[in-house]
């Protein structure tokens, strides 16, 4: 796993760690955190892959996330009846949710910037919408109330039941979403996504089909999005549609901002931090989306290309103090 | 159908009340697009901020039981206090969270992270200083509900009246403000051209806060109106009607003041009329498919010109 | 009247200002010859403050003028025709008109209508035009306009980027003229320009800049005569 600057001997240590963690934890409480720091990183990642690696500001990846925690829910549990075992249900919760990015991403291929952001936004809002409102006439979604009494994630009659069962079936997801992410990276569609990022239309001018690549970014994105749904599905063994507000989309976001975009092992501890911080400071709950709030401001002011980042990403080429258009010299 | 038909009248009546006051807020997104190319996604914030100071005025005045309360003079007191804190907050806003990364230059990501992150500080600042649960306006003591006409079927109240007619004197004072006066033509030339403006003399960055007061300002006063007329108010209020203001941003072209009060009259119309015909309940829907209907097919609106994509992340 | 020392000025990474040395004394006509990136632009963008240069001085009446923000150093009286006109093409031609007077808020009304009037004798066309958009007008009626515009200042020095790129050459003679006779009433010029022949028919004196560094300076007649010159750079024969 080539990351930049990363020895050998240092992930060695570090997956060692980690895979060691829970049987250091405190209590079962902390075992769960960590259970939730992985399911989060294995969402970050898939929006690292739109936003860091493809650069198409997506706000609305919660949308992808609601899918495919309800799509699993309508598969298997009490719901519509259907049980299907979880070796069944996870791919084809992974192919449809990576449907429903192209989906999505279809409409936004011309946008750009902060037009594409917002259409994002507005198709996580309506899919919030349709969560909460398709329990009439037909009762699709449950409601407002959600769904309950979804089936745990079973294999080979083994149930799983404990938090440590979860934590040690998310580790092996993201370390397979970590891989499938830094193989992605460098391969063509990698470089095709980072062309696209820096300059579309030189990208498009090398003969890069950008339509079929900025697809493939949100459908893959979408398809860990799928993971992660089934994941908070099954362990939660509930979905609401408040489980997937605008909130979550920026929750997700600042996690890959954090640990500066593209940056896989960046991301992971983003999203690390970005758990386990509310955790700590639980007493002051109450704060925690106005602290939130003023990190974004600060974070973007004073370092945006992350807290872990090494490379000044975001310093390109200085615009004369006014900013209008270079002209020739 | 008959009963459909029925109701269209004071329906359009609601349409027109709503999309004066969407039209209102739009503005606020409009100036500051045209000016800076960004996306003020905590305009929102600053529209509810103006609601929850209207209302304390009139709380204020309620306790102190001033007698003889007409909306004549109440309502520019609740307007003045709200469209000033409302522009400072925007000035404040543009200065601190904004300037620093607009002046980098270089990506389109930054200006508009920090904004969802002011517009989530803003958020949560009013629910922990005034409280998860709502306000009420309680319009009714100053806009008696038997002040109301009747036309063509529907029931006009007096507060609908004076909600478009105010609405519509600033947006029309705004339009004569920027066609007619030398500051006008500095806002315009900026948005134009900076750097030529700047050798003109402009002081550029004033005129940016100048903007962004006069656009925070009118939705500051849009929330005061939107207080009255749903007399409800809470602080999560601003994000649902923030976007449905910049939908009507969008629709009538970006950057374009008149377009924003033609797509406020629009979306305000339209959203209305879909009410009538389907479940309430999606009615946020609606503004959110047109918004998405708008930027893919006609992203320029209906008024505007050219898109300033700019790729960049 | 503006002076020029040891400039140099960067464009993100690249120095595209060496080392320029250059002066304008009251009254005169200068021009600044060279060829494509050969830093003539950016030599105005730093008078200007557009720019700021990374080492050198910019001295504009005696006064260091480096380092002062664009709208400060133009209200001390220098005014620009850009390069490729850049009137407010959203804007009629009164108020483009209006818009280079910014700087006279001050003063009374009827200096500023004096000034308006100066500019519909100058150019006849402007007037019959005024309320039409800057964007309609054709490329010479601009080139006419953003003179006008900067004149509206008042300025004691007007720089001029490139006044006769995309003209006619019946436009080009015409324009010189009429910058002769803006010379003539009293204003100091500064002209950055390609086409070298007619620059220095109507300027005192030239520099030739090439590559961010002034290579030649002389007076006009000089730099017209001197075949060598001429031919290396500009361009003739």
């Amino acid at each position: 796993m080539a990351e930049p600057g990363f020895p050998r001997w240092a992930a060695a240590v570090l997956g060692l760690v980690v895979l060691v963690a829970p049987l250091v934890a405190p209590n079962d409480y902390w075992i769960g955190v960590m259970a939730r720091i992985c399911l989060y990183a294995t969402l970050a990642l898939g929006l690292n892959i739109v936003v860091g690696f493809a650069g198409l500001l997506d706000l609305g990846y919660v949308a992808f996330f609601g899918i495919g925690s309800y799509l699993y829910t309508f598969l298997a549990s009490a719901h519509f009846g259907l049980h299907l075992p979880f070796l069944v249900t996870l791919p084809i919760v992974i192919v449809l949710t990576a449907c429903s990015g192209i989906l999505i991403g279809a409409p936004t291929l011309r946008l750009a910037g902060d037009y594409l952001a917002i259409v994002t936004l507005g198709f996580g809002e309506i899919t919030y919408l349709l969560l909460i409102n398709l329990d009439r006439p037909v009762n699709i979604t449950g409601g407002p109330s959600g769904i309950v009494g979804i089936d745990p994630p079973a294999v080979a009659g083994f149930a799983l039941s404990r938090n440590i069962h979860y934590y040690y079936l998310f580790l092996a997801a993201l370390a397979l979403t970590l891989l499938a992410s830094a193989r992605l990276r460098h391969s063509r569609i990698g470089w095709a996504w980072q062309a696209i990022r820096e300059d579309e239309l030189a990208a498009r001018a090398m003969g890069i089909n950008t339509t079929v690549a900025k697809l493939q970014a949100f459908a893959i994105g979408a398809s860990f999005a799928g993971i992660g749904g089934s994941f908070l599905a099954s362990w939660q063994r509930s979905v609401f549609p408040e489980n997937f507000l605008f909130t979550e989309s920026i929750n997700i976001l600042a996690m890959v901002i954090l640990g500066g975009m593209g940056n896989l092992l960046g991301v992971v501890a983003g999203a690390a931090l970005l758990v386990s911080i509310p955790e700590v400071f639980r007493d002051l709950q109450r704060y925690r989306l106005l602290a939130f709030g003023l990190m974004l401001m600060v974070l973007m002011v004073f370092r945006p290309q992350g807290l872990l980042s090494s490379e000044r990403r975001s310093q390109e080429e200085p615009e004369p103090e006014a900013g209008a258009e270079a002209s020739s010299a | 159908m008959a009963d459909v038909l029925a109701i269209l009248p004071q329906q359009l009546v609601f349409g027109l009340a709503l999309g004066t006051v969407y039209g209102l807020v739009a503005l606020g997104y409009t100036m500051v697009y045209g000016i800076l190319f960004m996306i003020n996604f905590a305009h929102g914030e600053i529209f509810m901020i103006g609601a929850y100071v209207g209302w304390w005025v009139l709380a204020l005045l309620l306790r102190a039981q001033v007698g003889g309360l007409h909306p004549a003079w109440v309502l520019p007191l609740m307007l003045l206090p709200a469209m000033l804190f409302a522009g400072a907050l925007g000035v404040g806003l543009e200065r601190f969270a904004y300037r620093p990364l607009y002046l980098r230059g270089a990506t389109r990501l930054g200006p508009l992270i920090s904004a969802i992150g002011a517009s989530i500080f803003l958020q949560n600042a009013v629910m922990l200083t005034q409280g998860a649960r709502m306000k009420v306006y309680m319009t009714s003591l100053l806009f008696p509900r038997s002040w109301r006409i009747q036309i063509a079927g529907a029931s006009i109240s007096a507060l609908v009246i004076v909600m478009v007619v105010v609405a519509g004197l600033m947006m029309w004072g705004l339009h004569l403000l920027v066609q007619r006066t030398t500051l006008g033509r500095s806002i315009r030339a900026v948005a134009e051209d900076r750097e030529m403006a700047a050798i003109m003399g402009v002081n550029v960055r004033r005129v940016i806060a100048v903007t962004f007061f006069m656009g925070s300002a009118l939705g500051g006063a849009g929330g005061v109106l939107v207080g009255l007329y749903y007399t409800q108010i809470d602080f999560f209020m601003g994000y649902s009607a923030g976007l449905k203001a910049f939908t009507a941003a969008v629709l009538g072209g970006i950057g374009n003041i008149r377009g924003a009060m033609l797509g406020g009259l629009i979306l305000g119309l339209v959203e209305s009329l879909a009410v009538t015909f389907m479940n309430p309940a999606y009615k946020d829907v609606v503004a959110f498919v047109l918004l998405i209907v708008v930027l893919v097919v006609r992203p320029t609106g209906l008024l505007g010109e050219t898109v300033a994509a700019r790729a960049k992340v | 009247m503006l002076k020029l020392t040891d400039v140099v000025t960067h464009y993100g990474p690249l120095r595209v200002l060496k080392s320029v040395n250059l002066e304008v004394r009251a009254g005169e006509i200068v021009c600044l010859l060279g060829g494509n990136a050969s830093g003539k632009s950016t030599t105005m963008k730093t008078v200007l403050g557009v720019v700021r240069p990374t080492a050198g001085r910019v001295e504009f009446e005696g006064d260091r003028i480096d380092g002062l923000p664009t709208e400060v150093i133009v209200r001390r009286g220098i005014s620009l025709v850009p390069e490729a006109r850049r009137i407010f093409a959203r804007m009629t031609v009164w108020e483009n008109l209006a818009m280079g007077a910014f700087t006279r808020q001050k003063a009374p009304a009827g200096e500023v209508a004096e000034d308006f009037e100066r500019v519909w004798a100058l150019f006849p066309r402007l007037l019959e035009r005024q309320h039409q958009l800057g964007g309609t007008l054709s490329g010479g009626e601009q080139q006419m306009l953003a003179i006008g515009r900067a004149l509206m200042a008042r300025p004691r020095l007007l720089l001029m980027d490139e006044p006769s790129m995309g003209l006619a050459p019946v436009l080009v003679d015409q324009v010189f003229d009429i910058i002769q006779a803006i010379n003539r009433s009293g204003t100091t010029i500064l002209v950055v320009e390609q086409n070298a022949p007619v620059a220095l028919s109507i300027a005192s004196r030239g520099y030739v800049l090439q590559n961010g560094r002034i290579v030649i300076h002389d007076t006009a007649r000089t730099l017209l005569a001197t075949d060598s010159i001429r031919r290396a750079y500009l361009g003739e024969d």
